[in-house]
């Protein structure tokens, strides 16, 4: 397997933008990430992407180029940016090609996501009872876990407090102004113990990556970031997820923790070796448990962590940089590629008012989605 | 209680509302609710008595469709039941008064409840468990 780098990146605006389709958003990414890489849309050899809500992602040729590329639609939940990336990881890693580009954009209605029992293999009446809602399933995991390991709602809102914090530096967050923690606390309760302020909300946006060979990238002179591992799992038995009318007593594992698991063996490293992280957080019960399923802490950690600042910009371990899901939103198709792109710029020292201190060599992404994946990527400088 | 079920197959109300499952003929895993591939699982009645394992309110009305519920929209608890030697069950969560009360690992206990009127102004029935009341 060849090593594989990251040599562009683009993005564009997450939130609501009326006048450009989610496609559209995904060519501006791309345009963005081939100026970057210094290289034209012909230079690309295939392309790997997707979205959950707004089209193929191969009719993106009409807008960037009829060069006869392979172009390789993906639709994978939650980790459709992911898989996106793998594909076009292995794509280079396996010797095939030297440069390609992966894009995930998506366009959103308003309000929570409005998933229908048939698509995921469920009876009508589970949908007609309401339970066809996924802040439901986040919620429920939530409020158990808290009871088990002694997290309090003050912790929850310290994720969302801090997620607004660094957004005000990142042109590309959605929700940009800080929210303070009384604010955050005292806001509707939407789902218990979950109120607005703690929960992402469905959005649009696009990120493009160009990824290439070894070879490719010293030539370009931009052989900086290097996709030390990418990996995508579902779930083993016993686990809990999303839209599930019931699970087994005996408990099992959890997608993230067989993703995380073997994305740390393949890059040959351990949590405390990362520097900083982006975990999905669709709401902010779902961070504090992330750092616990990624292997950051141990469960019920979090409160001391939370308390201390360890997971703000310049604390132990940076955690959603840029504000993540919660002050992002959440394009479901452009969201895990967001984590790596803000990790991408993280390790080249260009985050501005957000910038990791210390100069970060390594960062990790994690996406969590319907009906039980994961996708993690480790970058290394 | 009279009414017509949300669906057929995933309970049953006489002669105690009991829900309907699925035990797989090769490994005896319980699932709820039945699959339909008769030939791998075998229903099995569900125990009407469990633990709430967790749960939350759902406060604003879920988007239509899917959900079929009344138009006039009332917060409604909802969790999970662990029905011991069995399965752990998604339901809605009634007989509370405050959603305060709600404890993880409180006694629970099966019920039928009214979900929704029909066009023909009968009551449409859903499963829920309730706080078991001693005495």
């Amino acid at each position: 397997m060849q090593d594989v780098f990251i040599i562009g990146i683009g993005i564009h605006p997450f939130g609501r933008t009326d006048a450009l389709s989610g496609l559209q958003q995904g060519a501006y990414a791309t345009r963005q990430a081939l100026a970057d890489a210094g290289l034209d849309w012909r230079d690309m050899q295939f392309g790997f992407g997707g979205s959950d809500a707004a089209g193929n992602a191969d009719s993106i040729v009409n807008e960037l180029g009829l060069t006869g590329l392979p172009f390789i639609n993906v639709k994978n939940g939650c980790a459709t940016g992911g898989s996106a990336l793998i594909g076009a990881w292995q794509a280079i890693a396996s010797g095939q090609y030297d440069v390609g580009v992966a894009i995930g954009f998506d366009k959103h209605p308003r309000g929570a996501f409005n998933a229908l029992p048939a698509e995921y293999g469920l009876p009508d009446w589970y949908g007609e009872a309401g339970f066809m809602v996924t802040t439901q399933f986040f919620a429920i995991k939530l409020q158990r876990y808290m009871a088990l390991h002694g997290i309090t709602p003050a912790t929850l809102g310290r994720v969302a407090e801090k997620s607004f914090r660094n957004a005000v530096h990142a042109d590309h967050a959605w929700r940009r102004s800080p929210v303070d923690l009384d604010t955050i606390l005292n806001s509707q309760m939407i789902s218990d113990p979950l109120t607005k302020y703690m929960f992402c909300s469905p959005a649009e946006g696009g990120v493009a990556l160009i990824l290439a060979s070894a070879k490719k990238a010293r030539e370009l002179g931009r052989d900086r970031v290097r996709i030390r591992s990418a990996v995508v799992r579902t779930r083993p038995p016993g686990s809990f997820e999303v839209f599930a009318p019931c699970i087994d007593i005996e408990r099992g594992g959890a997608p993230t923790l067989l993703a995380s698991k073997a994305a740390f063996e393949m890059a040959g490293i351990g949590p405390e070796d990362i520097d900083l992280a982006q975990l999905q957080d669709t709401e902010s019960g779902a961070e504090i448990m992330h750092m616990a399923e990624n292997g950051f802490c141990k469960d019920g950690e979090q409160e001391e962590w939370l308390a201390n600042g360890w997971t703000t910009i310049d604390g132990r371990l940076p955690v959603n940089t840029d504000g993540g899901c919660i002050a992002c939103g959440e394009p479901i198709g452009a969201s895990g590629l967001r984590q790596v792109y803000e990790n991408a710029l993280q390790l080249r020292g260009l985050g501005g008012g957000r910038q990791v201190p210390g100069d970060p060599r390594t960062a990790y992404s994690h996406v969590y989605g319907a009906p039980g994946i994961s996708g993690v990527t480790i970058l290394e400088r | 209680m009279d009414g017509i079920a949300i669906a057929e197959g995933i309970f049953r109300a006489t002669p105690q509302p009991t829900l309907i499952g699925g035990r797989d003929r090769a490994s005896g895993r319980v699932v709820f609710p039945c699959p339909a591939d008769p030939d791998r699982w075998e229903p099995v009645d569900l125990p009407r008595r469990g633990t709430l394992w967790s749960w939350t309110v759902q406060r604003f009305r879920p988007k239509s469709p899917p959900y079929a519920g009344p138009e006039a929209f009332e917060p409604f608890a909802l969790g999970y039941v662990e029905l011991p030697g069995a399965v752990i069950v998604e339901s809605r969560l009634a007989g509370i008064d405050d959603f305060g009360q709600l404890r993880i690992g409180m006694e629970m206990e099966l019920r039928l409840v009214p979900f929704a009127r029909n066009a023909q102004g009968e009551d449409i029935l859903i499963y829920a468990f309730a706080p078991v009341r001693e005495g």
